[in-house]
């Protein structure tokens, strides 16, 4: 198994999510992370899908998404041209005995405190997974009191752009 | 030009400018307003059914008959919900039927309202696509995209969902409407490249099987079909969904593949060197155990839909593109190709299995009848310029088997999804698609009465359609592997219709048909002739069978087609010769 990253244009319609997302699960795939946001073309919305496949099953679940009326255009990102990130924000407790040692990751890690309360911080981070993990792991001593985690986002590296081609798509309909 | 109405209205005429002239349906609260101009329109026939499954099954068969897309409408939620079956069985077979279903209005969406049901999202794993129209300027345009989607590419059903107040509600329409399908890209022309290496592998080869699917009648490719394997000498197989799209007579056919495929089909697949699978999907049915598949075989494999090719057995060659098209550019590269393949040796094997295993049944020694032999028959007397649909189960193997097809189309049943009942209401809409043929019902005792409440509309509408009712007064499929797998524990198989619960003739009265009944093999022959004189009534006939014929051959479910059995504990002896 290993983790394939896809980045998935769709028309921004309702009911587009449930339908990639259904997709998946029927045909037997469990997604990691999921991602959906605008672009930068009204009409299109990006979804970006981390799964942990096999490379046949990918082929598989890559073309039946491409089947699928909505989608416009699907591209694997390879992680090493593609910039990745995901985003957390974490509840750790925080008084006034453990707050130093906590800020100390926090500047570490080039994070963020974005709320302070007498005995809990509230951080936000971003990065790569790895990164991600890492830093919550030196976090969990404090006392993670809650977390939460964006699904991933990622752009591919260069000049080159993956929306082109579906823009002219669609001005070629409109 | 633009012209005032309202989307009931705009729906009718968008119906009538794609070219609809028949729609199956049942109306409802939702969909009402749509049932008010549809009264007036000259153009578009609308049939009332007796149960919205059969309206999907009509438009099934209605849409294999002709080539068009078939229509059903029913009403908000259970009218909806009771077109699943037949939309899943479209999707299954790849049949372009667009189903309109009406919506609770927009402001009640998502209320839990009477008559509710997401029907989208329920329809969305067995739709090629589907819509939620809520805004009337949306029709005209969302109409064309659906019928534009279920009849090009790989074909299938499409569903639009339209909210009560988007039907009552004035618009102003416009035709032609311009289409907003930008992900949407079918593609029809093979790679000139896949077809030269296909080419290649085909003159190599020394043992190749053209492996003929559903997609190639769906192209309406079995003419060009006929010619490539005429030109290349090559031995053909048709699949349950190709029956007839390669004539049965042609001394190149070696019969259907599969679970109860004939020897010499099955026998040809798994020696194969070379599989030229046209328009098909490798479906467990026909390869069985798939490690054990063909195992000595490359494969070309054309398909109009990608994600078929691979899916479940690698393609050497990929070939992604409308049947029709693949086979012409592969007789043209044949004809710039000099060389042959020699397949001498190839057909004196298949002709061993031929001779040895040819299909065959027994007899009942207590004077009943042999369902295979009402087949026989059947098609002796009525001819290959009939259609026949069918339900699912032994009568459906029996009728792929023994009718023996020469037309392209002229067996519709349900093959992916298996539904029983399908042979009845598919029959109406196949009989109102093509009113000047023909049109035969093979159905079990089971099936029939599932949905035969469509004789009713049958005689109403004046749609002469026939009914072979095989009737054995059990699951007949269920029973015979509880015969041959659960030690003859016959738990819930038995219909007990020898008891005349119900009386089929007296049933088929009932409904204003004709009702016949045959119970000795030499009646069959009267019976079947008696049926063929009456043209004005629907014609149904109780064909009471024996409960203990089988379907042979038979390749036992999740095992390998090498251990395929032609009777109970028989296996076939491979290659005696070598």
């Amino acid at each position: 198994m290993s983790r394939h990253t896809l980045s998935v244009l769709v028309e921004n319609k309702p009911g587009v999510l449930a339908r990639v997302a259904s997709l998946f699960s029927r045909r037997g795939f469990n997604i990691d992370s999921l991602a959906v946001g605008p672009t930068e073309h009204g009409d299109i919305s990006r979804m970006t899908i981390v799964v942990n496949v096999e490379d046949l099953p990918l082929e598989q679940v890559t073309k039946q998404l491409n089947k699928l009326v909505n989608v416009l255009k699907i591209v694997e990102l390879d992680p090493a041209q593609a910039v990745q990130r995901e985003l957390t924000l974490i509840k750790v407790r925080a008084d006034a005995e453990s707050r130093s040692g906590v800020l100390e990751l926090v500047n570490l890690f080039r994070a963020r405190c974005v709320d302070v309360a007498s005995d809990a911080v509230t951080i936000e981070v971003t990065g790569t997974p790895d990164k991600l993990q890492a830093f919550i792991k030196l976090l969990e001593p404090f006392g993670i009191k809650e977390l939460v985690q964006s699904g991933m986002v990622a752009i591919g590296r260069g000049a080159r752009s993956i929306t082109d081609r579906s823009l002219r798509a669609l001005d070629r309909t409109a | 030009m633009t012209e005032q109405m309202t989307g009931a209205q705009a729906l009718v005429r968008a119906l009538e400018n794609v070219g609809v002239d028949t729609v199956f349906g049942i109306p409802g609260g939702a969909i009402l307003p749509a049932y008010d101009p549809l009264y007036d329109s000259v153009k578009v026939r609308h049939v009332l059914v007796r149960h919205e499954q059969g309206a999907g099954h009509a438009a099934q068969g209605y849409a294999q008959a002709t080539g068009k897309v078939g229509v059903c409408m029913a009403t908000s939620g259970p009218g909806a919900t009771n077109l699943v079956t037949p939309i899943a069985d479209a999707y299954m077979d790849s049949v372009p039927i667009v189903a309109i279903t009406g919506q609770v209005t927009s402001e009640a969406i998502g209320t839990d309202a009477f008559q509710e049901a997401d029907i989208s999202g329920i329809t969305m794993p067995i739709t090629k696509h589907n819509f939620l129209v809520t805004n009337p300027d949306d029709i005209p345009r969302t109409i064309a995209e659906a019928f534009h989607i279920a009849s090009t590419g790989r074909p299938g059903p499409v569903l639009v969902d339209i909210a009560k107040d988007a039907l009552t509600a004035q618009t102003a329409f416009r035709w032609p409407p311009v289409m907003q399908l930008p992900g949407y890209r079918p593609v029809t022309r093979p790679h000139s490249k896949q077809i030269r290496e296909a080419t290649k592998l085909i003159v190599e080869s020394r043992r190749p099987v053209l492996y003929v699917g559903g997609g190639v009648h769906r192209a309406g490719a079995s003419a060009e079909l006929l010619e490539f394997a005429e030109l290349t000498g090559i031995p053909v197989v048709t699949t349950l969904m190709a029956r007839g799209t390669f004539p049965d007579s042609h001394r190149q056919h070696l019969g259907m593949p599969g679970m109860h495929g004939s020897v010499p089909a099955v026998g040809a697949l798994q020696r194969a060197d070379l599989l030229i699978g046209l328009g098909v999907r490798f479906d467990d049915r026909v390869t069985g155990q798939l490690s054990t598949f063909a195992p000595h075989a490359k494969v070309v494999h054309a398909d109009i839909d990608p994600a078929e090719i691979s899916k479940n057995r690698h393609a050497d060659v990929p070939i992604v593109g409308d049947c029709k098209e693949v086979v012409s550019e592969l007789i043209a590269a044949m004809r710039n190709e000099e060389r042959r393949g020699d397949y001498t040796d190839w057909w004196r094997q298949l002709d061993g299995y031929r001779e040895t295993y040819p299909l065959g049944y027994s007899e009942f020694e207590d004077g009943s009848i042999a369902p295979q032999y009402v087949m026989e028959r059947l098609g002796a007397i009525v001819g290959p310029d009939a259609l026949y649909t069918a339900g699912v189960g032994q009568h459906q193997m029996w009728a792929a088997q023994f009718i023996g097809y020469e037309r392209p189309g002229s067996f519709i049943n349900s093959g992916g999804a298996g539904t029983m009942g399908f042979a009845v209401p598919a029959a109406m809409g196949a009989k109102m698609g093509r009113p000047e043929a023909t049109v035969w019902a093979v159905d079990g005792d089971g099936c029939f009465q599932m949905t035969n409440q469509e004789l009713a509309t049958c005689a109403i509408e004046g749609v002469p359609i026939k009914v072979a009712v095989i009737n054995n007064g059990n699951l007949g499929m269920v029973r015979q592997w509880q015969t041959l797998f659960y030690n003859r524990r016959y738990s819930n198989t038995n219909l007990q219709t020898v008891r005349r619960i119900p009386d089929f003739v007296k049933l088929a009265e009932a409904y204003g048909c004709v009702g016949l009944r045959c119970e000795r093999p030499e009646d069959v022959d009267a019976t079947i002739k008696k049926a063929m004189e009456i043209n004005d009534v629907p014609v149904v006939i109780d064909f009471v069978v024996h409960e203990d014929a089988m379907v042979w051959p038979m390749v036992a479910a999740g095992t390998s087609n090498d251990d395929i059995k032609v009777a109970r504990d028989m296996a076939p002896v491979w290659d005696s010769e070598d």
